[in-house]
């Protein structure tokens, strides 16, 4: 019930290579999240997945039955598209009611899965509305509502939460992953926001352009970068990425420590730096620390409240046994 | 959002275009008023004196008013079918991508540019002629008598002629509609497993309705005053007398200023009636 393969997918647009040879499984009940800069070709992947883009070579199976040439509506899978396109001369109820209709499914059935889906997302006063008078939400609600009613055996979701002002979308991120937990049905998600991919997926696909860097659970990929394009891409403030002699006395091109794996002291410590920028979270307070000699710029993530000031001498002190080593290739070394 | 001072500043300098505009509008239908209660005959005698409502009972109760109208009527409504029907089919051909897109496009709003009288006289020379047209040599290619259009299909060639330079006007509204319509709308409805055919209707006409509605109104704004087509054509004959030729006819051919005003007056009551018809009908369409 919602197994998807690919196997040596590819993708030409005219003489542009957007994905080169790619494969991947995802299983059943899994959030999988393709996550990457934008242009990496994962909002293509996924509509390759979803039948609105041809393979240029290459097969997708969906529950182990060979679906390349499957037209979309008969994949079983529903979409959640970014602009929610959302058919603005309908009513919600309508809306959500269209994919049955077209179905040919009975009216009663039809009610009963539109009541159970407007209750299950907050939307039963709001049924008989046009989406030209729903907020954001509401609309990410309703194209969530017609995704849900087909009882698909996966859901994919195109960047649905960019169009949502930060507090709502921490607000829906919730609701999404509460909805996987209760349906247990498998989950695609595309997103640029490595936030929404380490707090949501199940499995963490990292793209760029259109190369498959890293597959894993987030916590994997958070301490097991496997080259330097994870590293960086992973992870909020950003890993620090040293090179020169302080990567060489480890064996290493280049060394990655993260901000919050860095003690900070005001005494004694392996490097020391001129406070620049200190921004005070109240729960952690960020360091931007110059004149380092290792970097441009080191990243401190310091818990708490620590009152260091713009233009003192601070002394760090990375936690050895979280330091990341990558080659000249920027491959980790283990 | 203005101040009381650039309000009306605004209103000091847009006066002389409303006065030119409303002095354009209001002397001549004044004038039309004024001439559709004398009995004025320009060659035989001039200004005769006040008639009342003479002028107007001659014009409704002539054999020639109700087929007028009639004739009217149908030549709007048949052009605006065709335009609309068309010009969606057309509008969606022109919105898939294709090579020399912008040439092809700009081939089919050419038929707009062509002036009504050049367009009907080379209709009725080239096309319809009954010895030396095309059609006429089409006709005897499959071995049939060519038809005389003019006479024989009068109407049926009248509303070909004003269709052919209408629909180029429908089609770019119409295609400039289509052209907004929202890609993944329509993937969206891909993915629900909606066919052609319900995609046409459940999105790409209701999305529409509102080009459609501008087009019917601006359309039957001209089409009720089409002159040039029945004059180098039919000259009013076989049953191609509109309203606007009658009152042609009246004015010009007649001699008759005072009946040809009052036939004016029933003109534009005419419009008003249909206006606010089509208005109700598709009205609503434009508050969305």
């Amino acid at each position: 019930m919602g197994k998807i393969q690919l196997k040596q997918v590819t993708k030409k647009f005219g003489d542009v290579q957007v994905i080169p040879p790619l494969d991947l499984t995802i299983e059943d009940g899994e959030f999988a999240v393709f996550v990457g800069p934008s242009g990496c070709g994962k909002s293509t992947l996924l509509r390759m997945i979803a039948g609105l883009e041809d393979l240029t070579t290459g097969t997708i199976a969906i529950d182990d039955a060979d679906a390349t040439d499957t037209p979309p509506a008969k994949r079983g899978l529903a979409m959640v598209f970014q602009s929610y396109a959302l058919y603005p001369h309908m009513s919600v109820r309508k809306n959500i009611a269209f994919p049955l209709r077209m179905a040919k499914m009975d009216k009663a059935e039809q009610d009963r899965r539109i009541a159970a889906a407007a209750s299950a997302l907050n939307l039963t006063d709001y049924l008989d509305r046009r989406p030209g008078q729903l907020s954001g939400g509401q609309r990410q609600r309703v194209a969530i509502g017609r995704a849900i009613v087909r009882e698909p055996s996966a859901f994919l979701f195109d960047e649905p939460l960019s169009n949502l002002d930060a507090a709502l979308r921490v607000g829906m991120r919730l609701e999404i992953c509460e909805m996987h937990e209760r349906l247990k049905t498998t989950m695609i998600y595309v997103t640029h926001d490595q936030v929404e991919a380490m707090t949501m997926a199940d499995k963490i696909v990292v793209l760029q352009a259109g190369v498959i860097e890293q597959v894993g659970s987030p916590l994997e990929l958070y301490h097991a970068p496997r080259n330097l394009f994870v590293a960086g891409f992973i992870g909020s403030p950003k890993m620090n990425l040293i090179s020169g002699p302080e990567a060489a006395k480890r064996d290493a091109v280049t060394i990655g420590i993260r901000p919050e794996h860095i003690d900070v002291s005001d005494s004694g410590g392996m490097w020391q730096g001129k406070v620049g920028v200190a921004e005070h979270l109240g729960s952690d307070t960020f360091f931007h620390i110059h004149d380092t000699g290792l970097a441009e710029m080191i990243t401190v993530r310091a818990p708490g409240e620590v009152s260091f000031r713009h233009g003192d001498t601070i002394h760090l002190t990375p936690r050895a046994d979280q330091i990341h080593r990558f080659d000249a290739e920027g491959l980790r070394l283990s | 959002m203005a101040t009381h001072q650039s309000r009306s500043a605004a209103r000091l300098m847009m006066a002389p275009a409303v006065v030119l505009l409303l002095g354009w509008m209001l002397v001549p239908l004044s004038m039309t008023l004024y001439f559709s209660f004398k009995k004025y005959l320009p060659l035989r005698g001039g200004d005769l004196g006040w008639v009342g409502l003479e002028n107007y009972t001659r014009f409704v109760t002539s054999s020639a008013f109700w087929p007028s109208v009639q004739a009217t009527l149908v030549i709007v409504g048949a052009v605006l079918v065709i335009t609309i029907v068309l010009g969606i089919l057309l509008a969606m051909l022109l919105d898939q991508p294709m090579w020399g897109q912008g040439i092809v496009r700009i081939l089919v709003i050419a038929p707009f540019f062509v002036m009504p009288t050049v367009s009907a006289l080379v209709w009725k020379n080239m096309f319809m002629d009954p010895v030396n047209g095309l059609f006429a040599h089409l006709w005897q290619f499959f071995g049939l008598a060519p038809i005389e259009w003019l006479s024989q299909a009068s109407m049926t060639s009248i509303i070909m002629i004003v269709s052919w330079q209408w629909l180029p006007f429908a089609t770019l509204i119409l295609l400039t509609a289509i052209q907004s319509l929202d890609g993944e709308q329509m993937e969206a409805a891909e993915m629900d497993g909606a066919p052609a055919l319900s995609k046409f209707f459940h999105l790409v006409l209701p999305h529409m309705a509102r080009a459609i509605t501008i087009v019917v109104l601006i359309q039957m704004i001209f089409l009720l005053s089409i002159f040039a087509e029945i004059f180098v054509t039919t000259q009013g004959s076989f049953g191609t007398r509109t309203l606007t030729y009658l009152i042609y006819q009246r004015v010009l051919e007649s001699q008759n200023v005072g009946l040809g005003s009052a036939g004016g007056i029933f003109a534009v009551i005419l419009a008003n009636i249909i206006a606010i018809f089509l208005m109700r009908i598709v009205g609503k369409n434009l508050d969305a």
